[in-house]
């Protein structure tokens, strides 16, 4: 059950290109699972021209302290929101809704998981990574992005995994090209079982079709843009078959942002597939 | 289901002070004037975690058809300044499903319900108020016609006053008599106030007033239209003038009619002003987005504010607005007349 409350900044520290936020959010540390996002509102709640909320991961949380519940996000200064966001000082408010989504899917036996972070998609894969060692799963992080600057958590993921593979399009760090370059041997040589992924979609896709042919299962995290975040507009959705066989528009925020990779129909996201259910007919809306 | 904690800075539950926040459209009375928005609240399930759905005026539903719809290929939505677009195309699983799962929880959940419709035929919309007629737990029906006729070029139905009321007249003559019937209009029109009175005359109990407007957002990075469907309604507080506007002009011409206000209110004083221009009862639409729990903040706001106003009644303030121009002057004692005058 999400949260709305309050925050209060406690500190905003770079990290390369992007920038971590820790704000209090008391009661959803508790609540949170690897996964999860939380929602922020962009400038005061009920005068800001800038009406909806933003999504962002949750990297981590501290349940207890002096702050009593925080959480971490780390954000890339994209646009005017996260622009805002990355301006506020210790003390400043913000409006959080958290913890929102259906989180990563956890095994119930120790198996060899991989765990695989585009750009600053990597930002939920730490936690994950503590509870599957806590399970006695090997982990093993593979992180990619178009640069060093742009890779996030390398240090993080060398302390939670058995091998880290780094990947940068221009070679400023690790092997050059992407981490689906690297993916099939790091799996080959883990014999892993389960890949857990987030980072652009074209990433997901790749990660997805990869474990599918190496009988893995996967699970990935998409990031679809969002009005809500709570499941009420249906702005967020993506083609997803469902255990039917049938293929719905699915809402990301509430069953997803984690998906089976194989269930999501990513060829066609950002179009209505002809075969989903009430698909429209000819000449139809 | 448990409920989210909402910690609220202040308001929320402050004692109310001393206004009967009673609102009425025709036959179907509430205790508080304020309601959710059609699409803006799906059907209350996800809003309960936040607040108790059934401390609203009513729950408006989604615009319901008769067969599932997938809606329209995403990006859905932009953010505009003060609002934004959407272009959600009626994603919905179908009327059935829509009885058996979404009436069937607010029914048990004890939610007073305002079920929209929408269809791309005029047949469409009679057929769903007949299999609505026999559904307990209905308060009022809602009739969103902002949609594409099939027989007309995929002109809107509330576009053209012969539309709007045909369909009206066959949503009215197939429902439950005591049933409220409400008309929800554009804006997008030339007289919308010609095609209020035909609704009215088709046999509305109540106009809602306002849909969206369109609009079209261009992304200058890409150098193409912002969503896939290109046009999208626009909302949010950006509106609200057009809203209080179309509210006033319908007003002036419908002195009885009951009014549903929406177009950008999140405060209670945005509840308040199209309280004053004519509406009955408000929605709560895109600031539920921002702010799931606004609704009872504006609840609590809009008794506040109508009682600095001296307001004992919500009722009292409808239309408030239009009020004669020397009826402000009553308060003020008559001048003695000087003797030699
Ligand atoms: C489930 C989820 C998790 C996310 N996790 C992270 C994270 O951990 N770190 C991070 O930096 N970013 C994350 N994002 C993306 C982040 O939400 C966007 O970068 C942010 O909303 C951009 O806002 P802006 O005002 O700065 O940019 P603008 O481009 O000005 O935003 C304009 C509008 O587009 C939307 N938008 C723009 N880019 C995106 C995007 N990539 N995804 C969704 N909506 C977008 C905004 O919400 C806003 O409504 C996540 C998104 C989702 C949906
Ligand atoms: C995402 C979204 C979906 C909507 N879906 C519907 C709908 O299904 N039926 C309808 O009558 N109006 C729909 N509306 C319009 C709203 O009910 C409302 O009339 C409009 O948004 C103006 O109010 P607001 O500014 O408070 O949002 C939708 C609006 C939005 C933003
Ligand atoms: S963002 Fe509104 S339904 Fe998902």
């Amino acid at each position: 059950m999400p949260i709305q409350t309050r925050g209060e900044v406690v500190t905003v520290r770079r990290a390369g290109a992007y920038s971590v936020l820790t704000i209090t959010a008391p009661g959803v540390p508790e609540l949170t699972r690897p996964g999860h996002f939380a929602a922020l509102a962009i400038g005061d709640l009920n005068t800001s021209g800038l009406l909806l909320r933003r999504a962002f991961s949750i990297h981590g949380v501290q349940s207890r302290g002096i702050y009593g519940g925080t959480i971490d996000l780390v954000i890339s200064d994209v646009g005017e929101g996260t622009h805002w966001l990355l301006q506020r000082r210790r003390g400043d408010a913000v409006d959080i809704i958290a913890p929102l989504g259906r989180p990563f899917a956890l095994p119930r036996e120790p198996v060899s998981c991989t765990l695989v972070g585009g750009g600053y998609g990597s930002a939920p894969l730490f936690m994950l990574a503590e509870q599957l060692r806590e399970r006695g799963c090997r982990v093993d992080i593979v992180l990619g992005a178009a640069t060093e600057q742009r890779l996030f958590g390398v240090l993080e993921a060398k302390r939670s995994a058995t091998t880290v593979t780094i990947t940068t399009e221009d070679g400023s760090a690790g092997e050059r090209g992407r981490v689906t370059d690297q993916l099939e041997m790091v799996m080959e040589r883990a014999g892993s079982e389960v890949v857990y992924a987030c980072g652009p979609m074209g990433m997901l896709a790749a990660v997805s079709e990869l474990a599918q042919v190496r009988g893995a299962y996967s699970q990935c995290a998409v990031e679809e843009s969002m009005a809500c975040g709570i499941g009420v507009c249906m702005s967020c959705v993506i083609p997803v078959i469902g255990d039917d066989g049938i293929t719905r528009m699915v809402r990301s925020c509430v069953e997803g942002p984690v998906f089976r990779g194989e269930r999501v129909r990513w060829d066609d996201i950002g179009t209505v597939p002809a075969d989903t259910l009430g698909a429209p007919t000819a000449g139809g809306h | 289901m448990t409920r989210a904690v909402v910690r609220f800075d202040t308001g929320g539950d402050l004692p109310a002070p001393n206004v009967d926040m009673t609102a009425t459209l025709s036959t179907f009375e509430m205790p508080s004037p304020i309601l959710t928005a059609s699409g803006c609240a799906a059907a209350g399930r996800e809003l309960d975690q936040f607040f108790d759905v059934t401390r609203l005026g009513a729950m408006v539903t989604k615009s319901i058809m008769m067969e599932p719809r997938s809606g329209r290929a995403t990006p859905r939505i932009a953010e505009t300044p003060s609002g934004m677009l959407n272009s959600i195309g009626l994603q919905g699983p179908g009327v059935h499903a829509f009885l058996e799962q979404d009436l069937a929880w607010l029914r048990e959940r004890g939610a007073r319900v305002i079920v929209s419709i929408a269809g791309g035929t005029t047949q469409e919309y009679e057929d769903l108020a007949k299999i609505l007629r026999t559904q307990e737990g209905i308060d009022a029906i809602e009739v969103n016609i902002s949609c594409p006729n099939v027989a007309d070029r995929g002109q809107v139905f509330a576009c053209r006053a012969d539309s709007a009321a045909g369909v009206v007249a066959s949503v009215r003559r197939s429902s439950d008599p005591s049933i409220p019937i409400l008309a929800k209009l554009s804006p997008d029109v030339t007289d919308l106030a010609t095609i209020a009175v035909a609704c009215e005359r088709a046999g509305a109990d109540g106009l809602t007033l306002i849909n969206t407007t369109l609009g079209v957002v261009v992304d200058t990075d890409t150098m193409r239209p912002a969503l896939a469907g290109i046009t999208g309604g626009l909302s949010g507080p950006a509106i609200k003038p057009i809203a209080v506007r179309c509210i006033w002009q319908v007003r002036e011409v419908l002195p009885d009619i009951p009014i549903l206000g929406v177009g950008g209110v999140r405060s209670g004083l945005d509840a308040l002003e199209l309280i004053l221009a004519g509406a009955n009862a408000v929605s709560v639409g895109t600031t539920v987005f921002r702010d799931p729990s606004a609704p009872l903040r504006i609840h609590s706001d809009l008794a506040v504010a109508l009682a600095d106003r001296g307001f004992e009644r919500l009722s009292d303030a409808v239309s408030f607005a239009h009020r004669e121009p020397d009826l402000d002057a009553v308060e003020v004692d008559e001048p003695e007349v000087p003797e030699w005058l």
